[in-house]
């Protein structure tokens, strides 16, 4: 008895549709870039600043008794959220309260922190501080500008390795299908104000690197089949392609998609936002490859003499007989 | 047809092997720490029968690497402080004056009286001289204070910028000596943070130098961001000055170059001090608690050579004056000068408790930071939020592993085993080679196991798919597995590499945690297509060569 997901022989049109699906993806992108403009992010201190105390009391939250503690030290916004999590019982009660950066000084000082503390120790006696961090507005400043950076250099690497291995028809596509992951991540991190810090950079790479795996296996596919198929129409050949990987391209989302939800559900609040992200992204990512980065192929137009003794047959790593 | 030659195969088998081997010490990772710790410790000489027992947890011939748990997984502090460089200049440019002073007092004849005058900028020294004819002179002794630069970069040029503004010489570092400078103080600092850190004795703290003036410090074990801060950030900066005159009125104007520090002990009291220091903490060799005559606690210390010159200079000078020695910005003590101390060594007495002169003599002796710090980024983990998620990770990695192996075998039967075993060894690499080459695994890395451990099979997956394909055309069994490899090696190879690049990027522009994870995700690409392309395939041909099944059932 074997699990397949795919019968061996699939006959899909999806360049059928290819209006209504890349369509459907130009939308999604308007969509968060509207909410990314009209709600923000909700930026965590790594690129805001400030202070981000995290505590466990075995008393019930008392948010509100929290708020009034803190408020007469004058430390300007401050923002506590409940921390959720299926394995904490009701003796565990866990939130995070975040204080904005304070003018005048870089990491937030010991004196400001003991006050804090004891204020919310006399709520709450119970309480203890299991983690306490400050990033000062210099460094969360320079880490936006390297988040950016980051993302901006691997796009370029991509863009630049897959035109020297395929078209740049191709290395368009690719690229055009990353762009279209990270917007759509901005946007739901956007429109549910998941708290975007460090670790989600780190996620939208991982997710551009995902993207780009599945991508070029469609596209190395195509590759061979344009060869193979001379006389065929460009759609036909596509449509074959996607066809054939189709199988691979649902058993390795899948298996990636198992670790990552077990990994959501176990693995600790603390880390949640990060593989929420990545599950976000592996589903966008396999989507982009077929209906942006196909589809922008087929628009773009591929030379069909390529392998023909042509500029790019050396560059392969394997021949195809 | 499916050849594998003798020597790949031993070499492949051999990699496995020691994959395992270095990687099963992080499933005792509790014992093996004990039991390194224990021959850390029996190394300096200790020998006890508890560190006996604790090193015969692990055996001493079996590997005892381990990979290194990242603050986030066992708590501690994080900072992040920025070197005010620039209060080097000021104190090299007041180290400056007395040298400046006294070639120009001995032409006192052309260029009349020597002044200092006040300077915005601190790194800048201005001197004035009364007699307006002189200055051209005064300013050329002044150039033959420069020196060519002695390092490599700096070549051609001269430590000093001497010009003339408005009738006064301005004295400054060169660019060029900023910058040497700038880099011997980041070195300083650094050990010294290294040493105070060491007094401590915690376990494999991080202190690295970062940027040009940046000093990132993680010290694991540590109870909060502000007690690391606290051990570190005191300055205990020793200077030894002499004293104008006292005054009880802090709100007092001093005259410029002048300054006032209040007495530690006497309440009220104020000191009113020359700026300059004659000696200063960086010069001293030594310090230790000790007692006065009167069996009182001090603290005894001794000069340096350099030191200890300009300290008898001074007390040779000034006997029947009083000096102030400074600690921090506060009179210790502030005694009269008895007779030439030449020796270079001395004691200082304030009313101290036992506890007070050995904690006054372990910062001297850590010698005083070079310059100030801002701390721009500061985090505290909790040691049991660590723990939470090491459980946390490990039990999700256990069940994404569980989960993920049963899915393989369920789709490709027997070719799903195969890959599982390789998916194993995999996993067994990965640990191997964190733990020999030291990596850090951080709460990020653990998630970027645990999307290898999803993303590992897809090179088999790819393969597999392939040979399926080839099935259905191909002559035979053989062939076909033949040319599914042949096949999926383009989109396997280009596939890895683009993901490889990402997690390039991410190691080269990332820090702390994401670096942790691109370190993680990279060893999983690698390790991944190193087990497809050889593992998997080396068990297949294994059993093809035994079987020589007519059919396959994928």
């Amino acid at each position: 008895m074997r699990l397949k997901l795919v019968p061996d022989q699939t006959n899909l049109n999806f360049m059928g549709p290819w209006r209504l699906t890349f369509g459907l993806s130009c939308v999604l992108m308007v969509l968060s870039l509207v909410a990314f403009f009209s709600f923000g992010l909700n930026f965590g201190i790594d690129f805001r600043g400030g202070t981000s105390i995290r505590t466990e009391a075995t008393q019930p939250l008392d948010i509100g008794g929290y708020r009034d503690a803190i408020a007469p030290l004058g430390l300007g916004d401050i923002t506590i959220s409940e921390v959720f999590d299926p394995t904490y019982g009701p003796e565990r009660n866990v939130a995070t309260i975040r204080i904005q950066a304070q003018d005048g000084s870089e990491a937030v000082t010991p004196e400001i922190l003991t006050q804090v503390e004891a204020a919310l120790r006399a709520v709450d006696p119970t309480l203890t501080f299991s983690s306490v961090e400050s990033v000062g507005p210099k460094v969360s400043g320079e880490l936006v500008f390297e988040a950016i950076i980051a993302v901006a250099a691997a796009l370029a690497a991509v863009l630049i390795y897959i035109w020297l291995r395929f078209e740049w028809q191709f290395a368009l596509g690719a690229v055009a299908a990353l762009v279209h992951d990270i917007i759509l991540t901005i946007g739901v991190f956007s429109v549910l104000q998941l708290r975007f810090d460090l670790a989600i950079i780190a996620a939208l790479l991982t997710i551009v690197g995902y993207s780009l795996n599945d991508t070029v296996v469609v596209f190395d596919r195509m590759r061979e089949n344009l060869i193979k198929f001379k006389k065929r129409d460009l759609t036909e050949v596509m449509n074959l392609s996607l066809n054939e990987t189709l199988s691979r391209t649902l058993m390795t989302s899948l298996t990636t998609l198992i670790a990552l939800i077990s990994l959501f559900v176990l693995g600790g609040d603390v880390i949640r936002g990060f593989v929420f992200a990545m599950i976000w992204g592996v589903v966008v990512g396999t989507w982009s490859s077929v209906y942006v980065a196909a589809v922008i192929v087929k628009r773009l137009g591929v030379r069909r003499d390529l392998g023909n003794g042509g500029d790019k047959a050396g560059t392969q790593f394997a021949t195809s007989e | 047809m499916l050849q594998i030659s003798l020597w790949k195969r031993a070499l492949i088998i051999v990699l496995c092997l020691t994959a395992l081997v270095y990687a099963v010490p992080n499933l005792f990772y509790d014992r093996v720490e004990r039991h390194n710790d224990a021959v850390a410790l029996m190394e300096t000489g200790l020998d006890t029968p508890e560190l006996q027992s604790e090193r015969a947890l692990w055996p001493d011939w079996a590997p005892s690497y381990l990979i290194n748990l990242g603050l986030d997984l066992r708590g501690g502090a994080h900072l992040l402080a920025e070197v005010q460089v620039t209060d080097v200049y000021a104190d090299r440019i007041d180290a400056l004056w007395p040298e400046v002073r006294d070639l120009l007092r001995a032409e006192r004849a052309t260029v009349g009286g020597v002044r200092r005058m006040p300077s915005d900028d601190p790194g800048v020294l201005r001197v004035a001289v009364s007699n307006a004819d002189g200055l051209q002179q005064a300013f050329e002794i002044a150039q033959t204070l420069a020196r060519p630069m002695q390092t490599i970069s700096g070549i051609g040029q001269s430590d000093l910028d001497i010009s003339l503004d408005n009738g006064e010489i301005l004295i400054t570092l060169s660019e060029a000596e900023r910058l040497a400078t700038d880099d011997r103080t980041m070195s300083q600092s650094l050990e010294i943070i290294r040493r105070r850190v060491d007094e401590v004795g915690t376990r494999e703290p991080t202190i690295l130098r970062q940027g040009a003036d940046r000093i990132l410090i993680q010290v694991p074990g540590i109870g909060s961001a502000t007690e690391l801060k606290e051990l570190i950030g005191t300055t205990a900066r020793l200077t030894f000055h002499p004293v104008v005159r006292t005054s009880g009125d802090a709100g007092e104007a001093v005259a410029p170059r002048q300054v006032m520090y209040p007495s530690m002990n006497e309440e009220g009291v104020y000191y009113v001090l020359e700026q300059t220091p004659v000696v200063s903490g960086e010069q001293l060799v030594d310090a230790q608690p000790d007692f006065d005559q009167n069996g009182r606690p001090a603290v005894s210390f001794r000069f340096n050579p350099a030191g200890a010159r300009a300290f008898g200079l001074y007390t040779a000078e000034n006997i029947g004056n009083p000096f102030a020695i400074v600690l921090d910005s506060e009179v210790i003590s502030a005694p009269v000068i008895q007779s030439h101390i030449s020796g270079g060594s001395g004691i200082i007495t304030g009313r101290f408790s036992v506890e007070e002169s050995t904690q006054l003599a372990i910062l001297l002796r850590a010698g005083a930071l070079p310059a100030g710090m801002d701390f721009l980024e500061e985090r505290t983990i909790g040691p049991e939020l660590g723990q939470d998620s090491v459980d946390a990770g490990k039990i999700a990695a256990v069940v994404a592993m569980g989960a993920v192996l049963a899915y393989m075998a369920l789709s490709y039967g027997m070719f799903g085993m195969i890959a599982n075993v390789a998916l194993l060894v995999n996993i067994a690499m990965i640990f191997a080679i964190l733990s020999s080459i030291g990596g850090t695994l951080t709460l990020p890395g653990i998630a970027g196991i645990v999307l290898t451990i999803g993303m590992a099979v897809d090179a088999n997956v790819l393969i597999f798919e392939r040979i399926r394909e080839e099935l259905r055309t191909a002559r035979g069994p053989a062939r076909a597995i033949e040319l599914g490899y042949e096949k999926a090696m383009s989109a396997i190879l280009d596939a890895n590499i683009t993901t490889f690049i990402t997690a390039a990027i991410l190691f080269a522009l990332g820090s702390g945690p994401v670096r942790g994870f691109a370190i993680t995700l990279g060893l999983g690409i690698i390790t991944s297509v190193f087990s497809a392309i050889f593992i998997t395939r080396l068990i297949i041909v294994l059993w093809f060569e035994r079987r020589r099944p007519k059919t396959l059932s994928l």
